[in-house]
């Protein structure tokens, strides 16, 4: 009977989700106010959301009992969960796909999620001026790659500027000690020819196959022009169907961009990084580009010498749509709390709550070209949320619930409970593992001394170095 | 202005010629870290020490007074290892100081290579930190550390000065050391593009090799320290050997990095053997260390809360829960930013450790009194005593929290200016037209 019963719940949650209705909420739409209030939820869209809400038919009630809700963190650049990031052979590399590389077993995808962010931009890395092809993904935790994928998301593109594209034009050595062979560009002025030149090849391909398709249109003989894996998604780009993120510090490339962009009539949907882009806002706003920033970060290149944690906030002034993105790429280190970087634009040029909380939310989503869908908690939205014990803001905060879709998907209690059960688990199989190498473990013959140590080696045995070769196994939890 | 007009001709001229770095400090809440707190409550600052601190201030000295009202007051933080002001531009190596050549360098100073005029001096000074360790290498054990097994002294200093004489508290506040360990059995071939695994075998003679150089290198040092006690005439000055000798009396600690279980036990297991006091800096997962930690009364130096867990299977939550675990253990730690960039945001470390089980009050002298009683500066520094100096913030609220603004500095009772390269230009870019 109770194994029916389960086999019923099944059934129902895979074809549609229960209702939820979250009452007792402090709600942080983002655009709409921050309220007390209840989120009604159903099949993965949020349905309802205000000071009191009907409960849809058949919902399941949770009292946040004054818990902060969010819209779910959106991390505009980050390269977690691929298993290659670079192409950098080339100086153009726009005929690679990170999408072929998403591990969807990377533990950086729960270490997000647990810091409240469920949509994560995985970029490809900066080694060309023109980069591949990005992911956009939902941080759907135990799904296979396909079923993390976020199919609304438009299409991207990596360009790169400044020092890491020309790194491999100045020669010198690898840090391996060997020759670095050279390769264009090594300088700025390079970088915007390598972008010029391949925009300028890509408009002749596009027209090439425009003439082409005319000329099949009128029945007329033609031959169609070569595919270019390499020039189609650029040929995307200058139709406005694939998105442009550049990663850029210094004002004078970001200028230099921007004047390209509109040289070719394509748009910026978001400079990546753009530490200095406080210095040319004016222009960043006039072009209508977005930018995706760091808090605090500096001085850890020459590119990055005037870099001041004030740009955000000032970008934020001057009209500029901002984010700020953790370009996380061995770890979810700064994306587990970009709640705390938003909240340094507070401190560091004083934007409001809800403009600080946008940077990490709505904005990313404008940038990545999926705010219709989520980035704020409006009816219609993807139910998306994520639910902080306190203050959103506050460094004495954590993420207690992280819903995509109406799904829970972290759960801290949940977390916290399956511990034991996990280190069980573990043990069991170092158990295991420590008594099958006993049992396959060469036998010595009976009356014969056990292996002496090493002469010298006295002094080490005090370090206990043959349990240390075990420590890693050996670990509580 | 509540000020006597009893004044020794002494006093007066002492008090004219020092007059910045006395003052009075009015309607603050003060929290010395050494004790509860204080509220509206007055500090009283005499030639750069604490003088005394209460809701009546029973001296008459003359002091400028300062009306705080509403503001919190707490001693400046310590950053327990750095590179702040011995390295500019992390990437570019004209700009760096640290890593010297060489297996041996105990002789090296690291306060010597402060640069006074560095950006980072008032950028991190900015949120509340007034004093730092720099590091004379970069921390880590085995290939991961910069330099060699004896990296040099890690020297206190002040974040303000118009020298590095006068920004300097301790000199030698600790040796810095870096132990082989067996992961150098790993190494990179370029040819394949592989990491190549050496055997444990070879692993092992590898790690007994530097040990046993790091070990022949203590043997003379203590050959010389014999030869200098016994006054033998035929002893040539060696300045490697001379700054062994405060290390080999125990009276200056070893300061050296082990992040895992079997780091710190050789850690511990070297010190114990040598008769050193140590320091155990960067440990990310102690294991069954932490109790022999506690039980030798070895303090820790924490870095980072927010790296990611060491190991795949650890708990997401493992690297923040490290402080409280150390706590509840009763082992005494501090916090360092190990680095220059982020050295600004150590009272978040501190925080977000108490948002992880650690309490408050300790996550608070996690970053002021138990760093300069771990680095041996506690009868000057670290909490808000009579007698210590003023190294004081003042702020509108807690200075863990990052909303927080640090609103007045105070270092050796000097009020320090808390602009820096970053608010100028701040300033500069939100009034371009």
């Amino acid at each position: 009977m109770r194994t029916l019963a389960i086999l019923f719940a099944l059934a129902i949650s895979a074809s549609a989700q229960q209702a939820i209705i979250f009452q007792n909420a402090r709600i942080h739409t983002v655009t709409k106010g921050t309220f007390t209030g209840a989120i009604a939820v159903q099949n993965g869209l949020i349905t309802a959301v205000g000071e009191t809400v009907m409960a849809p038919p058949g919902a399941r009630v949770v009292n946040l009992n004054g818990k902060h809700v969010i819209p779910g963190i959106i991390d505009c650049h980050t390269h977690i969960a691929l298993d290659s990031i670079n192409e950098g052979s080339v100086s153009v590399s726009s005929m690679v796909d990170v999408t072929e590389m998403l591990n969807p077993e990377s533990r950086s995808i729960y270490d997000a999620l647990a810091g409240g962010v469920t949509i994560s931009n995985s970029l490809h890395g900066s080694a060309n001026a023109i980069g591949g092809l990005n992911v956009a993904f939902k941080n759907r935790w135990g799904k296979d790659a396909a079923g993390l994928i976020m199919k609304e998301a438009p299409p991207s593109i990596k360009m790169a500027l400044g020092e890491n594209p020309k790194r491999q034009g100045q020669g010198g050595q690898s840090q391996f000690g060997q020759q670095q062979q050279l390769r264009y560009p090594g300088t700025r002025m390079g970088v915007e020819d390598v972008i010029r030149s391949a925009f300028v090849e890509t408009k002749a391909y596009q027209a090439a196959w425009k003439e082409y398709e005319a000329k099949r249109a009128k029945g007329m003989a033609a031959m169609a022009p070569r595919k270019d894996m390499k020039l189609e998604p650029l040929v995307e780009v200058l139709e406005g169907k694939r998105l442009v993120h550049a990663h850029a510090y210094r004002a004078d490339e970001i200028l230099m961009i921007l004047r390209v962009s509109q040289e070719f009539g394509f748009k910026i949907a978001a400079l990546q990084h753009v530490l200095e882009g406080y210095k040319v806002a004016k222009e960043i706003a006039e072009a209508g580009a977005g930018a995706s920033t760091f808090s605090d970060w500096w001085g850890y290149k020459m590119e990055v010498v005037d870099a001041i944690p004030y740009n955000a906030a000032i970008l934020q002034k001057k009209g500029v749509l901002v984010s700020l993105n953790s370009d996380d790429a061995s770890g979810a280190e700064l994306m587990r709390r970009l709640n705390l970087e938003a909240a340094k634009i507070v401190k560091y040029g004083g934007v409001t709550e809800d403009e600080a909380l946008a940077m990490i939310t709505i904005n990313a989503a404008k940038q990545m070209g999926i705010d219709k869908y989520v980035g704020s908690i409006e009816a219609g939205k993807h139910a998306d949320l994520t639910i902080y014990d306190g203050d959103p803001l506050s460094i004495y905060s954590k993420v207690q619930h992280v819903y995509i879709d109406g799904q829970l998907y972290f759960d801290r209690e949940q977390d916290l409970a399956e511990r034991g059960k996990k280190a069980a688990l573990k043990n069991g199989l170092i158990e295991k593992e420590k008594a099958d190498e006993k049992r396959n473990a060469p036998q010595r013959p009976a009356g014969a001394k056990p292996p002496t140590a090493r002469p010298g080696s006295a002094e080490s045995e005090s370090l206990d170095l043959d349990a240390a070769a075990n420590d890693s196994a050996r670990r509580p939890q | 202005m509540r000020l006597s007009l009893f004044m020794t001709a002494a006093l007066a001229a002492a008090t004219l010629q020092a007059a910045d770095n006395s003052f009075l400090l009015r309607n603050v809440t003060v929290h010395p870290v050494s004790g509860p707190d204080v509220s509206n409550a007055s500090v009283l600052v005499v030639d750069g020490k604490i003088a005394e601190i209460g809701a009546k201030i029973t001296s008459k000295a003359k002091v400028r007074v300062i009306d705080a009202k509403g503001l919190h007051v707490y001693p400046g933080m310590i950053d327990a290892g750095t590179m702040v002001g011995i390295a500019e531009i992390s990437s570019v190596r004209e700009t760096t100081d640290y890593n010297e050549v060489g297996d041996f360098n105990p002789q090296l100073r690291s306060a010597v290579a402060v640069n006074p005029e560095s950006d980072h001096i008032p950028v991190t000074r900015a949120n509340g930190i007034t004093s730092v360790l720099v590091l004379p290498a970069t921390p880590g054990s085995g290939r991961g550390g910069g330099g060699g097994f004896i990296q040099g002294q890690a020297s206190l200093m002040h974040l303000d000065g118009w020298t590095w004489e006068e920004m300097r508290v301790e000199q030698s506040a600790a040796m810095m050391m870096r132990l082989p360990t067996m992961s150098a059995a790993a190494s990179f071939d370029p040819a394949t593009m592989q990491v190549r695994r050496g055997s444990y075998s070879e692993g092992r003679r590898n790690f007994e090799t530097q040990m046993r150089t790091l070990r022949g290198f203590l043997e003379d040092a203590r050959r010389y320290r014999t030869a200098k006690l016994a006054k033998d005439a035929s002893l040539k000055t060696d300045l490697r050997y001379e700054a062994m000798l405060p290390v080999l009396d125990g009276k200056s600690p070893v300061l050296i990095n082990a992040a895992r279980q079997r780091e710190i036990r050789t850690a511990i297991e070297f010190a114990a053997k040598e008769g050193f006091r140590l320091i155990v800096a960067g440990v990310r997962d102690p294991g069954d260390q932490l109790k022999v930690l506690a039980e030798k009364k070895i303090p820790v130096i924490l870095g980072s809360p927010y790296d990611t867990p060491l190991d795949d299977d650890a708990a997401y939550d493992e690297p923040y829960t490290l402080a409280a675990r150390l706590n509840d253990a009763g082992v005494k730690f501090c916090f360092a930013s190990f680095g220059a960039q982020f050295a600004r945001n150590l009272p978040y470390q501190a925080g977000q450790a108490a948002n992880f089980g650690l309490p408050k009050d300790v996550a608070l002298k996690s970053v002021t009194l138990n760093a300069a009683e771990i680095l041996g500066v506690a009868a000057k520094a670290g909490s808000i005593e009579t007698g210590k100096l003023a190294d004081l913030i003042v702020t509108d609220g807690d200075p863990l929290e990052i909303r927080t603004q640090i609103k007045m500095m105070f270092i050796e009772g000097r009020q320090v200016d808390l602009e820096s390269k970053h608010t100028r230009l701040y300033k500069k870019y939100l009034n371009r037209p």
